[in-house]
């Protein structure tokens, strides 16, 4: 057996990974007198990003079949906009809101899917008209700014800590601090986990990067594409809400404006990850370390506390295109060798 | 039968049709209201200005008219799709209003710099931006949606940066001109059409037209004959953000201020739209100029009639989806090979039944 | 059905938008036989085998395959497997971000108890049909990691693996190389012997004879007949394939062999190169020559071509172009250079389909002139009726869009785009494939007729014979070098023996 080589497409998760320990690192120097060192500063991060994560799980699933879906933010909105309305204003019970916003997800994503496997439509476009759709439609639901704060169950929820046995310190208060994590942080890895061996244990999952290698050659091989696209636009519909429950129990409420640029987030967490936009090559695991280095430019940009937030944008904006440079760079190489 | 076909393939077909669609809306509504029928179309004179539905489409339009024009050369040429053009709208703005205003400054009835210079300066910026676009598509082969998604996020939160995160506003009347009114016609509606016939002379007058629809047909082939793939590439790149440049000052001048958050918001999508509209293939290579402006005007149109029927600005938007997607699946091609095996499937049944 | 038989097909009928791709084949499959199927480019072969294997659909006739009752309709190549008919294409259908065991696998991945996939039963499976195939391939690494030929190998296995009853092997050995084809050859015979039926569609004569039991001709949609392998000589295929009208294209070219002095030199290229495609290599050409680049497909014959046009970029030694050095970065600054080239991928490098015949016949000069020189629009007609007038070129007006017109036609108009840039010099790139034997003959006229007016030519073409008629100087190249030049005493024979290599 031949030693495996490193290939580019290993090299650029690898790139990521080492960019993210570098972040963190830094962070924790510079930052070291604002509390960056600690445990729940990590944590904190996973929490505040555990719906981005699992957004950014779909979307590696629809960029593997070389497709996109921008329409990820909006359908956020409109699902922590209905779990708002539907609990304060309808006075529902949650686990049936909650299943609902996830049905709304699959047909969603039923939808988008037929437009792109079946009627060949541009993906983008496709999801664009979704992200307009969605948006609209919270607008329908409601304009205000709906908090929730009777749903004792949705409260009791969102307030959960899991302390984690290890980490702690006192703080300058004398007090001591036990990190923990909440229950969106266990949802969204949970779905991680799922999508990896997804991706890597089952025919639907090697389909995917089947379509997003070669679509002609896929078909050949006796893969049927448009359903697989069909199926994949409708698992990031659904993970993704999934992720808007986990967001919304982030956020506690639902507005029209809500995580307006998510699918940006998204979109470069799974990039900088190394996904690849072409499709085919791509898994979650760097689509995780994406969203931390994310979540971390964030941070480290709130932690600081001069800068502008619109900073975290461009920070993300300059990796995202240093990455697609970077890919299409390693493109060209592989092109000259052959 | 044959006539009604002919006429129906004929390439401003799509885009007039709904013009009428909304027009006969328009005096739908205006009858149902108990209002003389053609109110849509009377045009008045009050206070020394025009005033009139129509006139406000065609001034409110004229945004979108001015980003037709780029995106229709950019769709055409790479067959993808600018999505910046609206953040390149807002960064023009507050780029321009930044020089005006001076860095800094929220508030301003003086100009810190001649006015020219903070025109030209945003103008320069969309060009920037486009050019950053372009090199991205036409020189490194990164997908046009996902080179210009960067921008997308990334040219608000600049234009933040420069006004220093403040709404900067230019109280002076020499700004506010873009926006106004040269005589009694609406400044942004000549701005447009100065744009749409410099376009299209360009068009009639160089050989413009016939690089862009060869490269955008045939890539390969276009480079053997001699064109430069790439560089046509990032020129409709560059118009576009010149365009939306343009587009970026009109709309500044209107509210007198750069928002860096709502100017342009949306725009993309309608611009995007109204190519569409126009019944040129987002898939790239022919193109119509006129249908994209006729495009533009007639989501103008619909936009206003929405707001007259009182939708919500942000309900708007499912409607506009609506349309998109019904245009596209129309424009898609299982969906026409679908409609001629059924036109094929009746054509037989009926030859059946008469023999 | 007879019980020999695997596979029948009966009067399958298919049109293309204008063209009569097949008319009333018929073609039959006996059990343990490899059955060649050879034609010139656009006699069928490939429609014929999309009607098999479901990609197209045919419109008349029936198929019919041993073991299922009734006739067969395939839909998709999904279908066709299920039947027991696999198919290897010349570009390689696989997914080359997988690895080599899931592309073995894909569809049909073995599955452990919980329904997830077997990597490793994959793996140790995909290691045993490598080995037996005498491939020394790691299968966990992608595809994308190995040549070409090893790809083509493993879209074999694969195809091999899935006990088809019927293989259709469609130009497999155009990327492979000897050592491989004899590989493949062995491999071809151990599935005869199982009694697996193998339709081999090629257009190397010599691999027909070395594994074929049994040849079906067709030619222009039409089915010429069925031979056994002996009944059927070399000379007696090619007449068959290329036709009777044969004798029609009787030599054109006068006998005198013109002369060239050194100060007629058009084109000096020296040491020219492009990494992966073409070694370096020297050619002259004067002016009034016409220089033919002969070899097997992929020999370098095309490259060479392109790299002196500045297609694929020149990375090596130097050009010089009457007498001066020229420096060609894209094909424009050739073409200012008056040079043009018609590619041999007519449809992909070509024609721009939606645009008309008029605009397609002036985007070369136009592209001359620049951007701010426009043709006047009465100057484009007065362009475009010249070349569909004196090309003859069929098509109901000159702003008919060019996709709607014939292949042959087609060709018509891309040629006639070069001559409208008045080139010194032209490249034709298969100029006359899957084009009638009467528009041939127009064709390689005209070349005649270019070379007389001074022009430097470089003709490009698989058939020897209108090479033969139209050359005055042959360069040959084998495996991406050129390994020599013809110029006196120019016979098929002594092309043939020169593109096969000395030592056969």
């Amino acid at each position: 057996m031949k030693k495996k080589k490193i290939n580019s497409n290993t090299l650029l998760l690898i790139i990521t990974i080492v960019l993210f320990v570098v972040m963190y690192a830094a962070g924790c120097i510079v930052y070291a007198d604002k509390g960056f060192t600690h445990l729940q500063t990590f944590l904190n991060v996973l929490i505040n990003n555990a719906g981005l994560l699992c957004v950014a799980c779909g979307m590696t699933c629809i960029m593997l079949t070389g497709g996109i879906d921008i329409s990820v933010g909006a359908l956020i909105a409109m699902d922590c906009m209905f779990l708002a309305v539907g609990m304060e204003r309808w006075g529902m019970s949650a686990p049936l809101l909650c299943l609902l916003v996830l049905l709304i997800g699959l047909v969603f994503g039923l939808v988008q899917g037929f437009c792109v496997g079946y009627l060949e439509i541009q993906p983008f476009i496709v999801t664009m008209a979704g992200m307009f759709f969605a948006r609209g439609m919270t607008a329908v639901i409601s304009t205000d700014q709906v908090s929730i704060s009777t749903n004792q169950f949705f409260v009791n929820l969102a307030n959960f800590k899991l302390e984690l046995p290890f980490g702690s310190y006192v703080n300058s208060k004398g007090v001591e601090q036990i990190p923990f994590i909440r229950i969106t942080v266990i949802i969204a890895l949970i779905v991680l986990i799922a999508i990896f061996l997804m991706l890597r244990y089952t025919k639907f999952g090697r389909s995917l990067y089947a379509v997003g290698g070669n679509e002609i050659s896929a078909t050949m091989m006796g893969l049927d594409v448009k359903k697989t696209k069909l199926k994949a636009y409708m698992l990031s519909s659904f993970i993704c809400s999934i992720g808007g429950i986990c967001y919304c129990l982030n956020t506690m409420s639902g507005s029209v404006q809500q995580a307006t640029g998510l699918e940006m987030d998204a979109i470069s967490s799974a990039v900088i990850g190394g996904t690849l936009l072409t499709g085919g090559v791509g898994n979650v695991i760097g689509s995780f370390f994406g969203v931390l280095i994310n979540g971390t430019i964030s941070t480290l940009v709130k932690t600081n506390g001069k800068l502008l937030s619109s900073w975290s944008n461009i920070a993300v904006a300059a990796l995202l295109c240093f990455f697609i440079v970077l890919q299409s760079i390693f493109a060209k190489i592989k092109e000259s060798k052959k | 039968m044959d006539k009604v076909k002919k006429i129906t393939q004929k390439r401003l077909f799509l885009p007039v049709f709904c013009m009428f669609l909304v027009m006969a809306a328009n005096i739908i509504y205006d009858v149902a209201c108990g209002e003389f029928a053609f109110s849509f179309f009377t045009i008045s004179v009050r206070n020394g200005v025009l005033y009139g539905r129509l006139i406000d489409i065609l001034n409110r339009g004229s945004e979108i008219a001015i980003l037709a024009i780029g995106m229709t050369l950019v769709v055409s040429a790479s067959a993808g799709t600018d999505i910046s053009v609206g953040s390149v709208m807002s960064l023009a703005a507050s780029f321009c209003c930044m020089l005006l205003a001076g860095y800094g400054v929220s508030s301003t009835t003086e100009l810190a710099v001649p006015l020219i210079v903070g025109v030209l300066g945003g103008i320069l910026m969309g060009c920037v931006c486009g050019a950053f676009n372009g090199t991205l598509v036409a020189y490194l082969n990164v997908q046009p949606m996902v080179a210009t998604l960067i921008l997308f996020s990334a040219a608000r939160a600049i234009g933040l940066l420069l006004c220093n995160n403040l709404i900067v506003y230019v109280r002076n009347d020499s700004f506010k001109f873009f926006g106004g009114y040269l005589g009694f016609i609406p400044t942004p509606i000549i701005i447009a059409a100065v744009c749409v016939v410099v376009m299209a002379l360009l068009l009639k007058k160089t050989a413009l037209g016939l690089y862009v629809q060869s490269v955008g047909i045939n890539k390969k082939a276009s480079r053997i004959a001699g064109l430069n793939s790439s560089k046509i590439i990032f020129v409709c790149y560059l118009v576009c953000g010149l365009m939306a440049g343009i587009a970026g000052i009109v709309a500044s001048s209107r509210i007198s201020s750069a928002d860096s958050n709502n100017i342009g918001l949306n725009y993309e999508m309608d611009a995007i739209l109204a190519v569409a509209l126009g019944g040129n293939s987002l898939g790239g290579g022919k193109f119509s100029l006129a249908g994209s402006i006729i495009g533009a005007y007639t989501i103008q149109a619909i936009t206003t009639t929405l707001y007259a029927l009182g939708v919500s600005t942000d309900v708007a938007p499912v409607f506009k989806a609506i349309i998109v997607i019904i245009i596209v699946t129309i424009q898609a091609p299982p969906f026409k090979a679908y409609m001629k095996r059924r036109a094929a499937r009746k054509a037989l049944a009926k030859g059946g039944a008469a023999a | 059905m007879d019980n020999n038989v695997v596979l029948t097909m009966r009067g399958i009928c298919m049109t293309f938008p204008g063209v009569k791709a097949l008319d009333h084949v018929d073609f039959t499959l006996r059990k343990g036989e490899i059955h060649a199927l050879m034609g010139e480019n656009g006699a069928g072969k490939s429609t014929l085998i999309k009607c098999l294997t479901g990609i197209n659909a045919f419109e008349a006739g029936e198929i019919r395959v041993d073991g299922i009752d009734g006739p067969v309709v395939n839909h998709s190549t999904l279908d066709a497997q299920k039947k027991g008919i696999s198919t290897v294409y010349q570009e390689v259908n696989l997914c080359p971000n997988l690895s080599v065991a899931e592309n073995l696998f894909i569809g049909r991945e073995p599955k452990t108890k919980i329904g997830t996939i077997d990597w490793k039963t994959m793996v140790k499976r995909s290691q045993k049909i490598v080995q037996d195939l005498d491939m020394d391939i790691d299968v966990t690494q992608n595809l994308e990691e190995y040549s070409l030929a090893l790809q083509q190998m493993i879209a074999i296995a694969r195809a091999v693996d899935m006990d088809c009853k019927v293989l259709i092997l469609d130009e497999p050995t155009s990327s492979l190389d000897d050592n491989e084809v004899e590989k493949l050859f062995k491999l071809m015979n151990q599935l005869k012997a199982k009694g697996v039926g193998i339709i081999f569609v090629t257009h190397f004569l010599e691999q027909v004879y070395a594994v074929c039991d049994r040849i079906t001709v067709l030619r222009d949609g039409q089915l010429v007949g069925e031979y056994p392998i002996e009944d059927l000589p070399r000379v007696k295929l090619v007449a068959a394939m290329m036709g009777k009208d044969f004798d029609d294209l009787a030599s054109i070219k006068s006998d005198e062999s013109p002369v060239f002095s050194d100060e007629d030199i058009l084109i000096d290229a020296e040491g020219m190169s492009h990494k992966g495609t073409i070694k370096p290599f020297n050619l002259q050409i004067h002016k009034g020559e016409v220089v033919g680049l002969t070899g097997l497909l992929g020999s370098g014959r095309s490259e060479l071509a392109r790299v002196i046009y500045g297609a694929d970029k020149n990375q090596t030694g130097t050009l010089k172009v009457k007498g001066k050095e020229a420096k060609i970065n894209a094909p424009i600054d050739a073409m200012k250079l008056g040079m043009g080239l018609l590619p041999d991928d007519r449809k992909a490098e070509g024609i721009i389909g939606d645009l008309s015949v008029r605009e397609n016949i002036i985007l070369a000069l136009q592209a001359k002139r620049g951007m701010f020189r426009l043709l006047p629009m009465s100057k484009q007609i007065e362009l475009a009726d010249k070349y569909i007038d004196m090309l003859q070129i069929k098509t109901a007006s000159r702003e008919t869009l060019i996709k709607q017109l014939s292949g042959g036609n087609q060709q018509k108009v891309i040629l006639g785009r070069w001559l409208a840039t008045d080139p010194d010099f032209l490249i034709l790139d298969e100029p006359t494939r899957g084009i009638d034997i009467g528009t041939k003959t127009e064709i390689q006229k005209l070349v005649l007729k270019l070379a007389k007016e001074g022009k430097g030519i470089i003709f490009i073409s698989s058939e020897i014979e209108e090479m033969l008629r139209t050359c005055t100087k042959m360069a040959v190249l084998r495996d991406g070098m050129k390994v020599g030049e013809i110029t006196e005493s120019l016979s098929q024979e002594t092309v043939m023996k020169a593109i096969a290599g000395g030592d056969k």
